[in-house]
């Protein structure tokens, strides 16, 4: 393919318009029509969750579970009120995806969090927005009163008798509320801590009612399967991993920004895309999914494709389709000592593992930064690691194991060099 | 019924249960700290950690559902690991100085970690250190050992129905706190030092009073509310240092009230009578109990001799034993007098009842009503774990109705509430009855008497409320069998009951009041009761564990007759106002001092043995008495043991008693339906001034429950229409006695009511418990 | 204590967006509204608005602690946050942190002597392509920073 990407793109095609964020650009540009059609038409829902499923339109949250499987969880005939949420909460290190497409495309993500609500039977949404990005909030508020004065959203929707609203719920700084469930309890007004899952969601979620919850990305490219149809969707990426996909392409790179190209894309590319390593400097290392992601060394990601699979193969996860690009200059100890800080600071605390376990390996990571470490503390990390990792009440365990382990399992003896010498190696 | 293989072990359990409850079934024990069967799960703190096969990750089995075919494994290699790397990071920040922790020898997390074989630290950071907090007189704290299992915060949403503790902070600077410095005030609050697994919150009282190896357990019955509440006296030295809950799912579940919990304190207080004595010319001897008894027994002669048998009047505290209160009444029977009660608080006795009231039904029913209507009921003052029973109901989408003198928080939804002063509560429950009788539904016997009373819309909605559901009950609390008209109120709530298909109970305020009854504690024929025997006063009384001049309905009156008698003989385990009145005091055991049975508000008799000795000279009550009367030449007095005192008082036991329980009423009339017009009493018993023994507790007389009963309160525009200050001592006038009491301010009273609680030192000069009274500014 | 006729309708609002009896749900904004008005959020403060929302208090004092942009003590009339999380650092963030806390004289944390700013430290932001960066009293974004715009930026707030 060619760089840069000149194709379709499914979320941020806006950006090509004068003003990307107006009702009228959307419109103009087929905006809500996939809505008008499904309402008029009445199509059923299964037809629907089919194109989805057909699409292969996978999770932009970080898990990337299939969404039209998720979607056919819901329970179909219950009675009572169901919800749909948005997962807008982006905290996770490197990602900045979702808050461009609130900011430049706001009317795509409410169209396809509508035609979620139809598919699903919701009775209302909400969309939870990360708390540092408040201006986002308040001018998400407004596309929503556009939304409603244009009869897309409130009471009989373009005249199809159908009601659903939608309302923006913001977070104030907790990186757990991005996790599912953390983020109903958050909703609900309560302290941001998972549930313990069974029960799913889809059974009992938002005020103990049914709940799908999606990525922003996610529900924003519902719109574009429903007008294009699931195969086209399909064809934009590759086989099971379907359709384009921001990456957020951040750190020691001359253009950092977002990205918005096919899934399958080289690893090499992107890069390009990002006006390459910052100059006169050389790759070090990358972590290709956001900050939970196991990071990789530059040889094996510069080998890589950017797809679900692709790098999970090579050792990692796409997640979120945050690229942290770091060159020569990086020590990976420091590097290190600042994704545990994060995660120990933002674990919520209720399950032992995760409370006790990232405050350990993060004061361990410190004691080694100011160069007291000690021999045994690499093998210590990995140990107390595998004791956090699937015993935690949510996927925080693994995000705050990840990055220790495969720090220490690609750049060892810079850690040992910390040890022994009780300085950088970098510089040295 | 799914079928599970959990370690080899094949076993059948409820669809829906969890891996923790088959587990038990099966008699496997796994380890857990954040699991309570009666708490909401949390799945927190991980240490239930089992292998389930096909699955990837150790599972917690506290919230894993079982499905059939599943195999666990709660103590295979893998499960073990998982549980160890837990235990390792609980320890991490948890001191490791179980010698000094007042929970060393009875920590689960000690136990736990011992079972791993001690785990040798691999933690070389910085331990965390956790700012203590005052939670009040009741529970210590010692937050560095807490392990964030979170049941105390449970507890108070899901039990205690009231959010005292939270969770504030984020990750490892998550702390267990009240509000501010807000102290726990919740009247079931001690719970959580049982709940919580470590040594974070224990017994402020206990504290330190000894190593859990010192104490001996022995298992006993609690003296207060009529609920009996089983419980475990903790003793060293024969001396009871404290008390935990004993597990009866049908009565008080697992948990306890904190006067259950604390009241032990009376026992070791500075207050006991431990010496016989005698008042002579006006100065008290403390003599043997030989002349005690014969000065006792001869000065009864006198009487006998003079006026007859009649001439004394028996009086006994509802919180006393069957086997005492049995022999009391045969006593005064065999000398010939048929005034014997211990129905102090009562004023009104009008009618003729059928039986022995009672609850009505088992205690455990009360969780599972749909409808339920609350008369003249205090009920967490009461008893408070009726009250948590009521909660569980109303949780279960049970509807709580409520007509009272005064609105009472009762820490759940209630669905309707009629709340009037006090003299209008028969006009008040009448307007309820005559809704029923709107509704076609016909009230019987009242009919006629209340066919002009106007009816309210809170009424109307309670008789719907009535009038649907299936499992329904009304019934009488404090202030309604306290009330001057207690018996219209009795009957109304007979008719509401019988036209709804409702269940008529009574909520019983003493530990043995039913007991009371059915061992004849009452005046037959001719004798009078226990207001009568005031308002008439006899030439001598014999008082048993009774203090009239607080308990009475009207104890003005009471110290008059008192006063005005030429004997009286007190058997008391205190040293009480009667040195004031008495001739003779004579020690007596008190409650885990002696043998005997109570009988609880449901009919269930339970037994228990003495965990200590009497203190001093004292001597078990039932011993007194059959002296007494040996003394006195009666025969029938032979009884060598309690047992034998038990099985002639209640020959077919538990049969015998049920036989004897009635709620019905007939014979009166209902006229009490217009209020009094000036202010009046609300005497209602606080929830610490209910007995000898919670009157004698210091640590529940600190809390707010306990200095809040020490006040007179009165609604805000009373308050300021009468010119008074709140929080300032006020003058109180009622019939020829007047007192000084603190005024506080409590808007949840009717207007023109005055709460001047009974049962109280304070409030004893003064006339009945409800009825006219005056406020004057000092 | 009371929060005014503005805050109260904004508070309402936010409730409007709730079942009728999940009012609780509204309890994060209703705090950073009372926080935007006050300033910070004294226990007054947090009690109130759990008696306006008919929660326990202690259930609000929990949402006030365990978000990071409540504000349980007084701050400066201008709060700096900034990310100093790993892609934020890798663009520079550490030396616009050192410079602030060089011109400004004060560590993260820390209030300036003359209460006109308090500097903190983030986590991330959601907006790494943009930064070094930093909120201003938790609501406005400034991007790509330097000791250039950072200068800029001290001055424009009096
Ligand atoms: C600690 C943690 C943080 C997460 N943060 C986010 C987030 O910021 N945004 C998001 O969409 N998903 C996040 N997720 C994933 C969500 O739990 C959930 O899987 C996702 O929103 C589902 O949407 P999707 O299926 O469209 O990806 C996080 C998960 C964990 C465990
Ligand atoms: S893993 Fe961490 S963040 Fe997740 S529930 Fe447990 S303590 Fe909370
Ligand atoms: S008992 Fe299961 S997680 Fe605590």
């Amino acid at each position: 393919m060619s760089v840069p990407y000149t194709g379709p793109k499914v979320c941020l095609w806006t950006l090509d318009h004068p003003n990307p964020a107006s009702l009228d650009t959307y419109i103009a540009n087929g905006g809500y029509s996939a809505l008008r059609k499904i309402l008029a038409e009445k199509t059923p829902a299964a037809e629907i969750i089919e194109q989805v499923k057909l699409s292969a339109l996978r999770g932009r949250g970080g898990a990337g579970f299939p969404t039209g499987l998720k979607w056919s969880f819901m329970p179909r005939n219950y009675e009572g009120d169901k919800y749909i949420v948005c997962n807008s909460d982006e905290g996770e290190p490197g990602t900045f995806k979702d808050r461009d497409i609130i900011e430049f495309n706001p009317h795509q993500l409410i169209e396809g969090m509508a035609i979620a609500g139809y598919t699903l039977g919701a009775k209302a949404g909400y969309n939870y927005i990360h708390g540092e990005i408040f201006a986002l909030y308040e001018s998400w508020e407004k596309a929503l009163d556009e939304a409603r004065a244009a009869g897309y959203l409130g009471k009989n929707i373009c005249g199809s008798g159908w009601d659903f609203d939608l309302h923006a719920h913001h977070g104030y700084g907790a990186y757990i509320c991005g996790e599912e469930t953390a983020l109903l309890e958050s909703i609900e007004g309560k302290k941001g801590q998972p549930r313990f899952k069974p029960p799913f969601p889809a059974s009992f979620g938002l005020f103990g009612k049914p709940t799908t919850i999606n990525n922003t990305e996610t529900l924003a490219s519902i719109p574009w399967i429903m007008r294009h149809g699931g195969q086209a969707f399909l064809d934009l990426g590759k086989p099971n991993n379907g359709g384009t996909k921001i990456f957020s392409v951040s750190g020691h790179v001359n253009r950092p920004g977002n990205f918005e190209i096919p899934l399958g894309t080289p690893f090499a590319d992107l890069l390009a895309m990002a006006g390459g390593v910052r100059d006169g400097h050389t790759l070090k290392a990358v972590i290709p999914g956001g900050s939970s992601a196991p990071v990789l060394p530059a040889d094996i990601m510069l080998g890589c494709t950017l797809d679900f699979d692709s790098v999970a193969k090579a050792g990692s996860m796409l997640g979120s389709g945050a690229v942290i690009v770091m060159d020569e200059t990086v020590c990976m100890v420091k590097a290190l000592e600042r994704l545990s800080y994060f995660y120990y600071e933002e674990s919520c605390g209720q399950c032992t593992p995760c409370r006790e376990g990232t405050g350990w390996m993060y004061r361990v990571v410190h004691r080694i930064e100011r160069g007291e470490g000690r021999p045994e503390d690499l093998d210590l990390l990995m140990s107390v690691g595998n004791n956090i990792a699937g015993r935690t009440i949510c996927a925080l365990g693994e995000a705050a194991v990840g990055p220790v382990q495969s720090f220490i399992k690609h750049f060892r003896q810079e850690f040992e060099y910390h040890i022994e010498h009780k300085r950088c190696m970098v510089g040295a | 019924m799914p079928r599970i293989t959990i370690d080899d072990q094949q076993i059948e359990v409820a669809a829906g249960s969890m891996v923790m409850e088959a587990a038990h079934a099966a008699g496997i024990y796994i380890p857990h700290f954040c699991y309570h069967k009666k708490l909401s799960i949390a799945a927190s703190c991980r240490m239930c950690l089992v292998e389930v096969e096909k699955a990837p990750k150790p599972l917690p089995a506290c919230a894993t559902p079982v499905t059939d075919g599943m195999v666990v494994r709660t103590h295979s290699e893998k499960a073990v690991q998982a549980q160890k790397g837990v235990m390792e990071f609980l320890l991490i920040n948890h001191p490791l100085d179980c010698p000094i922790c007042d929970q060393g020898g009875e920590c689960q997390l000690q136990d736990i970690a011992v079972g791993y074989g001690g785990v040798v630290s691999r933690y070389a950071e910085p331990k965390r250190v956790v700012k203590e907090k005052d939670l009040g007189p009741l529970i210590a704290t010692d937050m560095t050992r807490c392990i964030h299992c979170s049941r105390c915060v449970r507890f108070g949403q899901e039990i205690a129905g009231i959010m005292e503790l939270g969770m504030p902070g984020r990750g490892e600077h998550t702390e267990v706190m009240p509000f501010l410095e807000n102290h726990v005030a919740s009247e079931l609050s001690g719970n959580v030092i049982e709940l919580c697994p470590v040594g974070a919150l224990t017994s402020k009282p206990f504290r330190f009073g000894a190593r859990a190896w010192e104490l001996s357990r022995r298992q006993s019955v609690s003296p207060h509310d009529g609920l009996g509440s089983n419980l475990a006296l903790h003793v060293k030295d024969k001396r009871v240092l404290r008390a935990t809950v004993v597990e009866n799912e049908a009565v008080n579940e697992c948990w306890l009230a904190d006067r259950d919990r604390f009241s032990y304190q009376a026992l070791n207080g500075a207050d006991r009578l431990t010496q016989p004595s005698v008042k002579d010319g006006g100065r008290w001897l403390e003599v043997d109990w030989q002349k005690a008894m014969a000065q006792a027994a001869g000065a009864l002669k006198v009487i006998l001799a003079a006026h007859g048998g009649d001439a004394i009047g028996f009086i006994a505290s509802p919180h006393q034993t069957v086997e005492e209160l049995y022999l009391f009444q045969k006593l005064a029977r065999a000398l010939g007098s048929e005034s014997v009660d211990t129905r102090l608080s009562r004023a009104d006795f009008g009618g003729q009842q059928s039986g022995i009231e009672w609850l009505g039904m088992p205690v455990a029913e009360l969780s599972t009503l749909d409808r339920v209507l609350l008369v003249g009921a205090s009920v967490r003052q009461e008893q408070p774990l009726i009250a948590q029973r009521l909660r569980q109901a109303v949780k279960r989408g049970g509807q709580l109705n409520l007509v009272h003198g005064a609105d009472a928080d009762l820490l759940g939804r209630v669905a309707n509430k009629l709340i009037v002063r006090p003299s209008a509560l028969v006009n008040a429950l009448a307007q309820v009855a005559k809704a029923i009788a709107e509704a076609g539904r016909d009230v019987g016997a009242v009919a006629a008497a209340i066919a002009d009373v106007g009816v309210s819309d809170a009424a109307r909605n309670m008789a719907a409320s009535l009038l649907s559901g299936d499992k329904k009950a009304v019934l009488l609390g404090a202030l309604a069998q306290q009330h001057p008209a207690a018996s219209e109120l009795h009957a109304l709530a007979q008719a509401i009951a019988q036209a709804s298909g409702a269940t008529l109970g009574f909520l019983i305020d003493s530990a043995n009041a039913v007991g009371a009854g059915v061992v004849g504690c009452r005046p037959h024929q001719g004798g009078l009761n226990a207001a009568a025997l005031f308002a008439a006063p006899k030439k001598a009384y014999v008082i048993l564990g009774a203090e009239p001049e607080l308990e009475a309905a009207d104890t003005a009156a009471a110290r008059q007759a008192l006063a005005s008698a030429e004997l009286v003989i007190v058997l008391s385990a205190f040293k009480t106002a009667a040195t004031n009145y008495a001739q003779v005091m004579l020690p007596v055991a008190a409650f885990a001092e002696t043998a005997g049975s109570f009988v609880s508000m449901e009919g269930r008799l339970q037994s228990f043995r003495a965990v200590v000795p009497p203190q001093g000279e004292a001597r078990p009550a039932w011993k007194v008495l059959r002296v007494l009367a040996n003394q006195l030449g009666l025969a029938g007095f032979a009884q060598d043991d309690v047992g034998q005192v038990l099985a002639e008082a209640l020959p077919e036991g538990e049969a015998g008693v049920r036989a004897k329980l009635n709620n019905g009423i007939t014979g009166v009339t209902v006229s009490h339906l217009t209020a009094l017009s000036g202010i009046e009493r609300l005497g209602e018993t606080p929830i610490y001034q209910l007995d000898a023994y919670t009157r004698r507790a210091p640590a529940l007389l600190a809390t707010a429950d306990g200095l809040g009963g020490q006040t007179a309160a009165a609604h805000g525009d009373l308050i300021a229409r009468l010119g008074l200050v709140v929080d300032k001592p006020v003058k109180i006038k009622q019939g020829g006695g007047e007192t000084v009491m603190r005024l506080t301010r409590d808007d949840r009273l009717p207007d023109n009511v005055v709460r001047v609680p009974g049962n109280l030192a304070a409030a004893s000069p003064l006339g009945p418990r409800y009825g006219d009274i005056g406020l004057e500014k000092m | 204590m009371t929060l005014s006729a503005q805050s109260l309708a904004q508070i309402d609002k936010e409730v409007a967006k709730y079942p009728a009896d999940q009012k609780q749900s509204a309890v994060m904004a209703a705090l950073r509204i009372a926080q935007v008005e006050k300033g910070w959020l004294s226990p007054e403060t947090v009690e109130f608005v759990a008696r306006y929302l008919g929660m326990p208090a202690i259930a609000a004092y929990e949402i006030a602690t365990f978000y990071n942009m409540y504000e349980l003590e007084p701050t400066g009339r201008h709060k700096i946050t900034v990310c100093t999380n790993l892609p934020c650092q890798l663009q520079g963030a550490g030396t616009v942190a050192d410079y602030l806390k060089q011109k400004l004289g004060i560590g993260f944390g820390e209030t300036t002597a003359d209460g006109r700013f308090t500097l903190k430290e983030g986590e991330c932001m959601g907006s790494c392509g943009a930064g070094p960066l930093c909120l201003h009293n938790n609501h406005t974004m400034h991007t790509h920073l330097s000791p250039e715009t950072v200068d800029k930026l001290l001055d424009e707030l009096k």
